[in-house]
């Protein structure tokens, strides 16, 4: 075996480990009850999902992952949590079976489809070889920028930024609508407290 | 909350907070070297604040932190975005085109870097803002997290 061949070993064997984790992960979640182990758990599954996208070099997705899924939502879900139940209610035998099919139709959907994929990697992935490879050749000579995804997202893609950050403003504006801007709510559970 | 039986958490967190707040700024001032930037970055620094309303309770974070600064920043943030983009047509480009915001003789990027610069300051203010705001009309319904409540 040479050097190529251990590394790929190597890397293969930590993908299935992390998604073997993933996956225990997953179940756990499914058969919980306890909604705060459910929501700690998410946010274990996002991190340890970040850290199989730095296994596949994808360091950017990695690393909003991690601040997204396993930092801001699970905050969120906590702050959510304590406005209901404590516990899910008990799904009555049976009726899991119909789900289940589905899940498992949709799996093996998926694996099928994964056969006509590039390999990771490919150099002659479609991914790889047309726009990607123009924006690398380009993207330091347009801009000045070292960081191609920093360049693609705020200059190339400056449109479709600005459209990321109107829809994460919409989507407190709308929160906010719906459930009020804070203040108001905390002064009367303040009070509803202090006369208790 | 009578007696502190927190304490180890509240010292912890007393520490941690000013770290992840900055590392929240390194994230996004090296955004042009490293990955991350302004998104990751603003999310990073609404945790900072949601961990200590978590830890120290909401009404004190929102004595720190009151939710008319986080509306006003999430606004701002978009506005200054979109504002670029206005600066780039009255410098005769294209929308957002941020060429148009020096005279960038050849090979220069000035209005590059300024452009972005800029835009990345509109991601960081207005997800952090937005992602305050939405914590704050959640965790604003209740006053206090009980300890039976964990």
């Amino acid at each position: 075996m040479n050097e190529a061949e251990v590394a790929s070993i190597g890397l293969a064997l930590i993908n299935i480990f992390l998604l073997g984790i993933l996956f225990v992960v997953g179940v756990a979640i499914a058969r919980l009850r306890s909604l705060f182990a459910i929501v700690m758990l998410s946010g274990v599954y996002s991190l340890v999902s970040a850290t199989w996208f730095v296994a596949l070099d994808a360091v950017d997705v990695a690393f909003t992952e991690a601040a997204v899924g396993a930092g801001i939502s699970t905050a969120l879900m906590l702050g959510a949590m304590l406005l209901t139940a404590r516990t899910a209610k008990a799904t009555p035998k049976g009726s899991t079976l119909a789900p289940f099919v589905v899940v498992i139709a949709t799996g093996i959907m998926l694996i099928y489809a994964t056969f006509d994929l590039p390999a990771l990697g490919d150099p002659n992935a479609p991914a790889n070889a047309y726009v990607g490879a123009e924006y690398i050749e380009r993207t330091y000579a347009d801009t000045g920028l070292p960081n191609i995804v920093t360049a693609v997202l705020a200059s190339y893609r400056g449109f479709d930024t600005l459209g990321e950050v109107v829809v994460v403003f919409a989507a407190g504006l709308g929160v906010a609508l719906l459930l009020g801007f804070g203040e108001r709510s905390l002064a009367v559970s303040l009070n509803k407290r202090d006369d208790q | 909350m009578t007696e502190d039986h927190h304490v180890i958490l509240r010292v912890v967190a007393k520490l941690l907070i000013p770290l992840i707040t900055l590392y929240a700024f390194y994230v996004h001032f090296h955004g042009e070297y490293s990955p991350g930037g302004g998104f990751q970055a603003g999310v990073i620094f609404a945790v900072a604040i949601i961990l200590y309303s978590l830890i120290f309770g909401v009404p004190a974070a929102l004595r720190a932190v009151p939710p008319v600064f986080a509306r006003c920043l999430a606004a701002f943030g978009v506005l200054l975005y979109a504002g670029v983009g206005v600066a780039a047509l009255l410098g005769g480009g294209n929308y957002l085109d941020y060429d148009a915001l020096a005279n960038d003789g050849p090979g220069e990027h000035v209005g590059q870097h300024l452009g972005i610069i800029l835009i990345e300051l509109g991601v960081l203010f207005g997800v952090a803002g937005s992602m305050l705001a939405i914590f704050y009309a959640f965790a604003g319904r209740v006053a206090e997290i009980r300890d039976e409540d964990w």
